[in-house]
């Protein structure tokens, strides 16, 4: 047990803290002084303005003239899409490269090691830009796309996917699917015999994902139509950018992750679950994976909230996110910096802290059940 | 993805070299040797082989036309884009700009202060970075203190008969590289501060030190900077003002400084609690306990975790082109604007990240011997 600290220095703490009081409120004085010179009352009302700008992508409908509160929640929308898609991405291509730089071939393992340190030594802005401006902006146009397997087009305007047309019944089978994909916590702490923990996870997203197909009723490809691309969702060149910089990047540091968790496992695990009688397959899946996934979980909640952080990244390619609308358009229109700031900043923190506090739950659960 | 997840760890137990009917005897040729190390290495069983014809074969379609436009296509002679062919990279481009490229629009009379000041950022550094050289505390007190007055005398001029350079005219690497050794001296020296503050036994600074620390860390780099550039001047005195470049470096300081202290703290939990309580009972204050006992065995072990840290905030002084200031990267981007040069844009962009390779690649190297080294000395 180390000592109690010093009256002196329990006195000096309330000092301290004065300090930073005194200091807040010079600046906020500062700051009411020049905004009272500018005429510029502080609020948040402004939200409820009209914004006089168009937004380019967006996922729910707008018109010129809407209020910022409305742009508000569309940027948040494609600040969540864009992360979400990198999150997903970064994890798949994370885990396949990690795992191939502990491959027993040289080539495949050498390759691994110099994707990673040439992403990792490179600045994330740097590739977002090349990946905008020296790859997606030369392309070619619409009439010579390239042809990407699935179905899938690129050229100059994005990229073009299939999209699926849901039959008749579809808005009430994607609804079940939704209350099956959302009950999987549940499902995943009964004890259902002879399952594992993935097993019993994966049954209802896979009813769900099955509900959900079975609604389809075709699949419209994007094709060539006059000059332009008919059918299928158009991706725009900001996002895929975007999407490029943030999966690409964070999957070299997610590779590290992995490869440093598979070999934290002691070798003498996998002796002796094989010297059991275990299968390869069963020694990965059973003994390592579960035991690699406890020390994989921490870091990776961090480069999930570093994807979500870096998507302010999009204001460099103009990909209408949170940030680059409201720090760059927003402010411009309202003159309302420190308003917007706090919104953004704000906005950002709860990100974050929802990102840990949600992953934190996981780990406890990891932790203590078991794999 | 299952195949290669089967196939990828290393679940089999490698034959040792002696083993096996195809192994070469005790003294057998060089090339049995390299047939060994094939056979081992790439072609140990049928999913082996097919990876490595797998790669071979991606290998042959990328790698030739790569080759083709880097070097036997490309061009590298003459001043003007009208000498580059249209099928190969065009080099001249960096050729013609290099110097702006790493001074900027730092006046060409005036650049060899850029010199002196690296020669002597170089001189300090490896002193530091010896890890045989003794009294390499005293050098790092240097570094931190006399070098950083030098560098600036020398950089910004106005005294001793040095024409004045306005911050405005950095730009190019020189500008990386001053941004990034004021951040790593100014966040190095708070972020052990706020490490030390995150631990302590009193609430406030306890409370204090992790607000701080958690707020800096859950919002963007980018949020900060623009902070410096647009709403700095609102919490100024009327008629006051900053210059742009130093609430950059002054905003770069105070995020970094938030995961500096994580990576000490990291490093601070790596020390034994006996050697505190040890420490105490000798009867040391709290701040003698902490700067001659604690801080010492904390930086050390927390070294190869600081330098990643380092490693970052240099990538991310290319945040500061999104603020309007030109670093090596915005001055390559600025030349790309310029209509003759407009297409060369993979040429720059690719010119940028070698840059960057090189010097990330250089430190995280040094990191892993220190890591390497500390691993041993345990």
């Amino acid at each position: 047990m180390t000592r109690r600290p010093s009256r002196q220095a329990r006195a000096a703490q309330w000092l301290l803290l004065l300090a930073v009081i005194a200091a807040a409120w010079f600046l906020a004085s500062m700051a009411g002084a020049n905004l009272a010179r500018r005429h510029i009352p502080f609020g948040f009302g402004y939200l409820a303005g009209k914004a006089n700008f168009d937004i380019p992508f967006r996922l729910i409908s707008w018109s010129v003239g809407d209020t910022y509160f409305r742009a508000l929640v569309i940027c948040i929308l494609n600040t969540l899409l864009v992360s979400a898609l990198g999150v997903v991405t970064a994890t798949l291509l994370g885990f396949l490269v990690g795992v191939m730089r502990l491959s027993i071939n040289w080539l495949v393992r050498n390759l691994a090691l110099g994707f990673i340190e040439l992403i990792r030594n490179t600045p994330q802005l740097v590739q977002i830009i090349f990946w905008y401006v020296a790859v997606l902006r030369t392309l070619p146009g619409p009439r010579q796309s390239i042809m990407l397997p699935g179905g899938m087009l690129l050229n100059i305007r994005g990229l073009y996917l299939p999209t699926p047309v849901f039959g008749s019944h579809a808005a009430m089978l994607c609804l079940i699917a939704l209350a099956l994909l959302l009950a999987t916590p549940l499902v995943w702490r009964l004890r259902l015999r002879g399952m594992s923990v993935g097993a019993r996870s994966l049954v209802l997203p896979l009813l769900g994902v099955a509900l959900a197909v079975v609604s389809i009723d075709h699949v419209e490809l994007p094709r060539l139509q006059g000059f332009n691309i008919a059918g299928g969702v158009q991706v725009i060149p900001e996002l895929v950018a975007l999407w490029a910089g943030l999966s690409i990047y964070a999957a070299a540091f997610i590779a590290e992750i992995v490869r440093a968790a598979i070999l934290s496992v002691h070798k003498g695990q996998r002796e002796a679950a094989l010297s059991l009688g275990l299968r390869q397959r069963q020694v990965l899946s059973k003994i390592i994976l579960p035991q690699a996934l406890r020390v994989i979980i921490p870091p990776l909640t961090s480069q999930y909230l570093n994807i979500v952080k870096s998507s302010s990244l999009g204001a460099a390619v103009a990909y209408p996110e949170l940030f680059a609308m409201f720090a760059g358009t927003v402010m411009q229109q309202t003159d309302r910096e420190i308003e917007t700031m706090v919104i953004l900043m704000a906005i950002f923190l709860s990100f974050s802290l929802t990102t840990s506090a949600a992953m934190n739950w996981y780990n406890r659960y990891v932790a203590l059940r078991g794999g | 993805m299952s195949g290669t997840t089967a196939q990828g760890i290393p679940s089999r137990t490698v034959r040792p070299p002696t083993a096996g009917p195809f192994a070469p005897e005790r003294g057998g040729s060089r090339l049995g040797a390299v047939l060994d190390w094939l056979r081992r290495n790439l072609f140990s069983s049928w999913g082996n082989t097919l990876l490595t014809l797998l790669v071979l074969a991606l290998a042959a379609e990328v790698l030739p036309p790569l080759l083709r436009w880097a070097i036997t296509h490309a061009t590298f002679a003459g001043t003007s884009p009208a000498v580059c062919r249209s099928d190969g990279a065009c080099w001249t481009f960096i050729r013609v700009h290099l110097l702006v490229f790493f001074y900027g629009t730092y006046p060409p009379a005036e650049r060899w202060r850029v010199n002196l000041a690296g020669v002597l950022l170089v001189a300090f550094a490896i002193p530091v970075l010896r890890q045989t050289m003794p009294h390499r505390w005293v050098w790092l007190l240097l570094l931190l203190t006399v070098f950083p007055v030098v560098a600036g005398v020398l950089l910004v001029g106005g005294v001793f008969g040095l024409a004045y350079v306005d911050t405005s005219l950095w730009a190019g690497l020189m500008l990386n590289v001053v941004v990034s050794f004021v951040t790593v001296a100014g966040s190095l020296p708070f972020g052990v501060v706020l490490a030390l503050g995150r631990r302590a036994r009193l609430p406030v600074v306890r409370t204090l030190s992790i607000g701080y620390i958690e707020l800096w860390r859950g919002v963007p780099l980018l949020t900060v900077l623009f902070m410096s550039a647009v709403m700095v001047p609102l919490f100024l005195p009327q008629g006051a003002s900053i210059d742009r470049l130093v609430r950059a470096m002054a905003a770069l300081v105070l995020f970094n400084a938030a995961y500096m202290a994580e990576v000490v703290r990291g490093g601070l939990q790596g020390v034994p609690a006996e050697q505190e309580q040890a420490a105490e009972s000798l009867g040391l204050s709290w701040w003698q306990v902490q700067a001659f006992v604690v801080l010492p065995q904390a930086l050390r072990i927390s070294v190869p975790a600081i330098i990643n840290t380092v490693v970052d905030l240099f990538k991310d002084t290319t945040l500061v082109l999104l603020i309007g200031l030109f670093d090596l990267f915005g001055v390559i981007d600025l030349a790309l604007k310029d209509p003759a040069w407009i297409s060369y844009s993979k040429e720059g962009y690719l010119f940028s990240a070698v840059v960057f390779f090189f010097c990330c690649f250089a430190m995280s190297a040094y990191g892993r011997s220190m890591e390497r080294r500390l691993a041993r000395a345990d």
